[in-house]
């Protein structure tokens, strides 16, 4: 079997990038990110990406890194709240933008994922998201269809990986990963930990999923809200 | 005197039971977890993936792996697990969550919300406020009465692009309470806050509703 393991981004990555490319990339906030990979991709200088991610990063770190240097072309996300650069680039109309609810963007990854075309959904009926989408009335209430998606390369962040490729999340840093990793034939993983096997009753993200993987060069995790209680 | 943001938060703390898992939005609703009573069991839930939500950490348990929704550090409790974020919709999307607690900048007299676009500002994007909406089984609203400008909040249509319609179950303000049963059928006005008259209440709402 090829080895999954690389010695670094910039080899796990050899020949996935290509220009006007869709990347999908696991986090929320940024917490689980995969830092590393990001840092990769922009050092790549591949461009004209269609980024989907819930969110967009801040200004100096995460996916805010890639719009900084203006390798975004669009990107599908539900919330992009934290980010000025970000702003000037859509009010600059530079930058295209998706806002899908962050419940249809993840059911939209893992049908995409799991091969489902598309679903339907309550969320969204009656508001800007359902403008242009089929309708459909099951048991009297109103649903919307969404598709799913899939992207030419997934990029997640994992606590723990063994040399098969099984992945482990931390936490809440597990969040859109699980389903990152299935809407790509190309899902590369960065890892902190590299461990000789994970406990089968505990993989989070079967090897099936993961073409490539490294050790995480950057594992800053940054907090965007430190909010502490007085020692009680 | 209407009711401070902690009054109304205690309110709204009111309508939870005994075993509810129920999901707070951020801004006030945030305020019920601290008004939530003794010996009551309730689970919170945050949309990015984890039930069972403990007090802020301390600066030594601190966690950049652990935040909530509102992207704050939080901590775990005994009972808390962690999960995707699909699975953390389908419990929100499949109708699991009892309760969920809103902030809104207007409510219609339909049940329609508008919670996610801020006029005149930065589209930040609905996050999960869409979704929650539409499956959690019953809807809170907790809003000022009166905006900034002085205009009822408590509409008889929205203005402002929609988050859901006809998905609101109840109004908490500063200054009165609403209610309606089976999303059918008008807001009826149940409450108000001590010393506020029903006919103050009267004149500061836009939209229809039934006295009590």
């Amino acid at each position: 079997m090829a080895k999954k393991l690389h010695d670094g981004a910039k080899q796990a990555l050899a020949g996935l990038l290509f220009d006007g490319m869709t990347i999908a990339a696991g986090g929320f906030g940024l917490c689980g990110i995969p830092e590393t990979l990001i840092l990769a991709i922009r050092d790549s200088g591949v461009k004209n990406l269609t980024v989907i991610s819930n969110n967009a990063g801040v200004d100096d770190w995460g996916l805010g890194l890639l719009l900084r240097t203006r390798q975004v072309k669009k990107m599908i996300s539900s919330y992009v709240g934290e980010n000025k650069e970000f702003e000037r680039q859509f009010l600059a109309k530079e930058l295209e933008l998706e806002f899908n609810p962050q419940g249809t963007l993840a059911e939209r990854l893992r049908a995409g994922g799991a091969g489902i075309a598309g679903f339907y959904t309550r969320t969204g009926v009656g508001t800007v998201v359902a403008e242009g989408k089929d309708t459909k009335v099951f048991n009297g209430e109103t649903y919307i269809l969404e598709t799913g998606l899939v992207a030419d390369l997934a990029i997640v962040k994992a606590w723990r990986g063994d040399s098969f490729g099984n992945l482990l999340y931390r936490k809440t840093a597990r969040n859109f990963n699980p389903m990152v990793a299935t809407c790509s034939r190309n899902t590369v993983a960065e890892i902190e930990e590299l461990v000789p096997s994970i406990d089968a009753n505990l993989v989070h993200t079967p090897s099936i999923y993961v073409r490539r993987m490294i050790k995480a060069a950057s594992n800053e995790k940054r907090i965007e809200k430190r909010i502490t209680r007085k020692e009680a | 005197m209407p009711w401070d943001r902690n009054q109304m938060a205690a309110r709204a703390a009111r309508e939870l039971k005994d075993g509810f898992y129920v999901n707070l939005g951020i801004g006030i609703p945030t305020l019920v977890a601290g008004n939530i009573p003794p010996g009551m069991e309730v689970t919170l839930q945050s949309e990015n993936g984890i039930l069972g939500l403990g007090p802020y950490p301390t600066d030594n348990e601190v966690d950049a792996d652990l935040i909530n929704a509102g992207k704050e550090t939080i901590t775990e409790i005994a009972g808390s697990s962690y999960f995707s974020s699909a699975d953390s919709f389908a419990m929100i999307r499949g109708g699991h969550i009892d309760l969920s607690v809103l902030g809104a900048m207007e409510v219609a007299e339909n049940g329609d919300i508008a919670n996610w676009m801020v006029p005149g500002k930065m589209v930040k994007g609905m996050g999960g406020a869409m979704d929650l909406v539409a499956g959690v089984r019953r809807i809170v609203v907790l809003m000022e009465h009166v905006s900034k400008d002085g205009s009822s909040k408590f509409r008889k249509k929205c203005t402002l692009p929609l988050t859901g319609t006809n998905v609101v179950d109840m109004v908490i303000t500063d200054l009165a309470v609403f209610a309606r049963d089976g999303r059918k059928g008008p807001f009826k006005l149940i409450e108000l806050a001590p010393g506020v008259t029903a006919e103050q209440v009267k004149a500061s709402t836009e939209a229809h509703y039934v006295e009590a």
